[in-house]
């Protein structure tokens, strides 16, 4: 049976690895590799880094950290954060990602999206969607959550879906940082109207809120940064705990 | 041009067992089965020179991503045909597995035919791609050696492969299908040994070791 999937997010800022409450006041959390190897030995099912930094040198470095972690790291991960063309793609597959994540570019340019999942196929593109509930709606936001859009959450989704993305990795920011569970109700939402796999990000805060992305919220993955980072969370007792609840998991 | 010695096991990197080559056509995450293969202990080669893949110990032959462009480029350098050819331990990972078929419904493609059987894609009732670490049971081959039934494999995939005689590992997504085939020195499978923590190192070993 295909299980649920427990993944870390660490968020990388040149080359280190640091941790946003609400995306501001960032934390050093420890070098990503290390991280990325203890993760994998700890029970993790794949890993998301999202490069935060800003420096022209960042592409340089991101590739060679890249490399770094396909070389110790025997579990999948995906890489994010400021990817906007088909050579930034070509250069951190060949480095040894597993998949991309796009986000911002892809609202900029959805045609990205397309000519992504023919190049290297629909299995490499995450779409990442940060959103932000606005008076009962669900709006896109932008530049990690900071740039609202009006582009609709449900509607976005389906478009990604529909140009070639292989997996929706869907963010609540009013979720985000609050420790106070998932956005269940839109991920059930979502889970149900595309047909690819949805991760669920933003909120977690106990194993409780993992179960509940899973049974309430249907989402296919679950990722979360600082209750892993700090230990609030081990990923082998949370597996634990979701298999107590009847939820595939890899133990 | 890079070349070894078969006696000597030698392998142009000075490598340590020698004689692995990962076919390298330009199609999927092929540094990290290199990568997968040095942790074990080997050093392979990219190739997509018809002499050294020839002359190698043992071949992978990998792929990500859509299939008749993949065929594509294999035709673009004549692997299309050696492939079929070669007499030593070959293992197909994924898209390498899928175009080792007779057919991939991808693109309507037609594959090298070692594996007597069609490719088809899942049906709407799950969600496609399958993403994440699936079971793998009815384990029979020496490519299993030590891997426990039921053990769990990273997959990525749209396509599969039907239940079939040459299955040697069976995964349930919505239906039981074949993830893992061989045919005489022909092995192919679904998921990603190099992507799957230890027992798919495991698996990648017991290749090697053949």
């Amino acid at each position: 049976m295909l299980t649920k999937r427990i993944i870390p997010c660490l968020d990388i800022k040149n080359g280190r690895t640091v941790k946003g409450v609400n995306f501001v006041d960032l934390r050093d959390a420890g070098d990503p590799v290390e991280l990325a190897a203890m993760y994998a030995k700890n029970g993790a099912d794949e890993l998301v880094f999202l490069d935060i930094s800003a420096t022209e040198e960042k592409r340089k470095t991101l590739a060679e950290l890249v490399m770094h972690v396909a070389e110790k790291v025997n579990i999948p991960f995906t890489v994010g954060g400021g990817i906007s063309s088909v050579e930034d793609v070509e250069i951190l597959l060949n480095s040894g990602a597993d998949k991309v994540s796009i986000n911002s570019s892809a609202v900029k340019n959805p045609q990205l999206i397309n000519t992504l999942a023919s190049k290297f196929g629909s299995q490499c593109v995450v779409v990442a969607i940060d959103a932000k509930q606005i008076n009962g709606e669900w709006f896109v936001h932008l530049v990690g959550g900071k740039v609202p859009t009006e582009i609709k959450l449900f509607d976005w989704a389906k478009e990604v879906e529909q140009r070639g993305a292989g997996e929706i990795l869907f963010t609540s920011m009013n979720h985000d940082g609050t420790k106070n569970g998932f956005a269940n109700k839109a991920l059930a939402k979502l889970s149900k109207m595309v047909n690819i796999p949805i991760i669920a990000s933003g909120g977690a805060g106990t194993m409780q809120h993992f179960t509940d992305a899973f049974i309430e919220g249907k989402a296919d993955a679950a990722l979360a940064a600082s209750v892993f980072h700090f230990n609030e969370i081990d990923i082998i007792d949370l597996k634990k705990e979701l298999k107590n609840k009847n939820i595939p998991v890899r133990l | 041009m890079n070349k070894f010695n078969k006696e000597k096991n030698i392998s142009p990197f000075g490598g340590l067992k020698g004689g692995v080559v990962i076919i390298n056509y330009g199609a999927g995450n092929i540094q990290s089965i290199k990568f997968a293969i040095k942790r074990l202990g080997y050093e392979a080669i990219l190739s997509d020179n018809p002499e050294e893949i020839k002359a190698a110990d043992k071949v992978i032959f990998p792929g990500v991503g859509e299939a008749s462009s993949a065929m594509e480029k294999l035709k673009a350098t004549g692997l299309d045909t050696l492939i079929p050819t070669l007499k030593q331990p070959v293992l197909g990972i994924c898209l390498g597995m899928q175009l080792m078929c007779k057919y991939c419904e991808e693109g309507n493609t037609q594959g090298l035919g070692i594996f007597d059987v069609d490719v088809i894609k899942f049906d709407n009732n799950v969600k496609v791609p399958q993403i994440g670490w699936n079971q793998i049971e009815n384990l029979k081959s020496e490519i299993f050696k030590g891997i426990k039934e039921k053990e769990y494999m990273y997959l990525v995939h749209s396509y599969y492969v039907p239940l079939n005689n040459e299955a040697i590992a069976t995964t349930e997504y919505g239906i039981k299908y074949a993830s893992a085939l061989q045919e005489k020195n022909f092995y192919g499978v679904q998921f990603h040994p190099e992507k799957s923590s230890l027992a798919g190192e495991q698996i990648l070993k017991n290749f090697l070791e053949l």
